[in-house]
């Protein structure tokens, strides 16, 4: 019996799917979640599509914040981004969503690049509030810009039309969205085992010293800025398709800090961990609700009580309650089950 | 005075009194990263939850005074709880993640003000009197002028307890050295709670008299997002910095209010983060801060 994974490669310890058993399980996986919609309640699909968009969007921030240790409150100024950018060209000049989803995402790189260049100077705090107050003009641009974004009348977008067939049911759109989020994963999931991976890493560990070695800083941390916001503006693209009706008030600071949540709640610097925190923390105001339903049928003191703040109380309890207890995450949670269970009966 | 003339004094005499309070903001932002190093994003909520619990206290019918001071000391005690059970288990981790559990907090915080205190706007009782001080012109409301006195003699107070108390001694001394004061005797865990509820019992005050100039509800937190930039103006570690940052900030939000806003609606609450990416760019050290160096 094996009872343990012994890697004598370097090649070895970098491949994606580390068993066979892995990709037998992940088959099996994709597999039930394609046909997800043929046998699933119709929420049950809204929501995996509102997971996937948070995915998304959470991998994109976890290539910033958590392999190149660049913190960023204004992740939520690049799904805006997208978001804006693919519903005017949809609603406004009538082009196909397979051109306005990237170019949501070009858009959002642009300004993420804009954005990179001026924040190469600064770390850790001031980082944070730079990026913050990006968060805030942008916020105010969506909002006051008028002529372009209908400001906060809001913004209808058309459903996306793929060969003729109007994908306006999200079991329709199911397909679009999990196609898409496949890609991103699987590229996120690449990206950190190329050079630029580890440069990205080695920035986030310590960034003289990775300058030292040659890492390029300028470039790669304008790179991870431009791919982080490109990976936000692809989501808001789809989150605008997903809603078909955008308005500035779901672009604030604290999407910015649900998606902060996210990764933390996840695993920083982890691909599995961004996939596991969106889900649940996309998940999560469901489990309030349905806790508060519970507890309001044995004591009569919760009925009623539920409270969209209870949720958002929720991920700040979760920032603190992952930081101080399990900094690793979801994902660090995962790996210890795993190997306790690989190791069993011995503990290492 | 021409019309004109008198129009901008006018705006930097408010936009003076504005200033104070969000100079009053970042002293307590300063003490806690002087002390102990942490940018605490949850301040602005410690100075929303001042506000509400003094005017809780006055719907009961405690006085004024009274009022301020009991919601001082109840924030201060929620200051010195904070750090016991969140920050001081996060001694020794990297500063990005005592960042975002600040932020954690904050919003913890606000979503819980949210359900006990309610979303409605609250018009602050006021105590000062409705009239309002003229003087060649000028008008300064009672609320303002007392705004102004009170973040003067805070400040004054502060001031003297760094220079002349043991414990602001103290705390000046962690700021500088945490070993060397932990060997001279000083109980460095005792500094940093007494920094967090110095600096709750602050933001309390600030609070308060913010929300008798705006008005009362869970936005209040955000308003004091405002001492964020009134801070790095003056450079995260300096106290004189924070309180010139805080009369700068307000003074150009209040010309912006007033010279910009027909043509750019909204752009007041706009000038401090504006201001703040800015100065970020152009000294992303503050304009008061010291370089840090760095070793590998």
């Amino acid at each position: 019996m094996r009872s343990k994974t012994f890697r004598e490669t370097y090649r070895e310890d970098m491949k994606v799917f580390q068993t066979f058993w892995v990709k037998c399980w992940l088959l099996l996986f994709i597999i039930a979640l394609l046909t997800l919609p043929f046998w699933a309640d119709p929420y049950i699909v809204y929501m995996t599509n509102i997971c996937g968009i948070a995915i998304i969007a959470a991998l994109g921030l976890n290539i910033l914040t958590g392999l190149t240790g660049q913190i960023s409150l204004g992740h939520s100024a690049f799904v805006a981004l997208g978001a804006y950018t693919s519903a005017i060209m949809a609603g406004r000049l009538d082009l196909p969503f397979w051109l306005t989803i990237p170019a949501g995402g070009l858009v959002a790189a642009l300004f993420g690049i804009g954005l990179g260049f001026p924040c190469l100077r600064l770390k850790g705090l001031y980082l944070a509030m730079a990026t913050m107050s990006f968060g805030v003009v942008v916020e105010y641009a969506i909002t006051h810009w008028e002529s372009l974004t209908m400001g906060v009348r809001g913004i209808s977008v058309p459903a996306p039309v793929f060969l003729g067939f109007t994908l306006s049911d999200p079991s329709q759109l199911f397909f679009l969205i999990i196609v898409i989020v496949g890609l991103h994963i699987s590229a996120a999931k690449n990206l950190a085992r190329t050079r630029v991976g580890r440069a990205f890493v080695a920035i986030r560990d310590r960034d003289v010293a990775a300058e030292v070695i040659g890492v390029n800083l300028t470039k790669y941390k304008v790179m991870a800025f431009a791919i982080s916001s490109f990976y936000g503006g692809v989501a808001g693209a789809l989150y605008a398709y997903s809603t078909s009706y955008l308005h500035p008030e779901n672009f604030t600071l604290l999407l910015s800090i649900e998606y902060i949540a996210m990764i933390i709640v996840g695993g920083l610097g982890s691909i599995l961990g961004s996939v596991l925190g969106a889900v649940f923390l996309t998940a999560m105001p469901d489990l309030i609700k349905g806790l508060f339903e519970f507890l309001g049928r044995q004591i009569p003191y919760f009925q009623a009580r539920y409270d969209e703040e209870w949720n958002i109380a929720a991920f700040g309890l979760l920032i603190m309650l992952f930081l101080i207890f399990e900094p690793a995450g979801l994902n660090g949670i995962w790996t210890r089950i795993k190997t306790s269970f690989k190791n069993w009966p011995f503990t290492y | 005075m021409s019309e004109d003339l008198l129009y901008l004094t006018q705006l930097i005499v408010s936009g003076l009194a504005v200033g104070s309070l969000y100079a009053l903001a970042a002293l307590g932002f300063v003490l806690i990263y002087k002390a102990t190093d942490i940018m605490n994003f949850a301040h602005g909520e410690a100075m929303m939850i001042g506000g509400f619990i003094c005017y809780t206290l006055i719907g009961l019918g405690v006085p004024f005074g009274w009022a301020v001071i009991i919601a001082a000391a109840l924030t201060m005690g929620l200051g010195v709880m904070t750090e016991r059970l969140v920050l001081r288990p996060m001694l020794g981790e990297p500063q990005f993640a005592v960042v975002m559990v600040t932020i954690g907090l904050s919003i913890f915080l606000r979503s819980i003000s949210g359900i006990v205190f309610g979303h409605d706007n609250k018009i602050f009782p006021s105590p000062f009197a409705q009239a309002t001080i003229t003087y060649e012109g000028l008008v300064l409301s009672y609320t303002h002028l007392w705004a102004m006195l009170v973040s003067a003699f805070m400040m004054i107070l502060f001031f003297l307890f760094f220079k002349y108390s043991r414990s602001g001694l103290a705390m000046r001394g962690v700021a500088n050295d945490q070993d060397t004061s932990m060997l001279m005797g000083i109980s460095v865990k005792k500094i940093f709670a007494l920094s967090w509820g110095l600096s709750f019992a602050i933001a309390a005050v600030a609070g308060i008299f913010l929300a008798n100039v705006m008005v009362l509800n869970i936005g209040l937190s955000l308003v004091a997002l405002k001492a964020f930039p009134a801070v790095v103006l003056g450079g995260l570690e300096s106290v004189p910095g924070a309180i010139i940052g805080g009369l700068v900030i307000g003074v150009l939000e209040t010309l912006v209010g007033g010279y910009l806003d027909q043509t750019l609606p909204g752009a007041k609450d706009l000038t401090a983060f504006v201001v703040l990416f800015l100065v970020l760019m152009i000294r992303p050290y503050g304009l008061f801060g010291k370089k840090e160096i760095e070793r590998v």
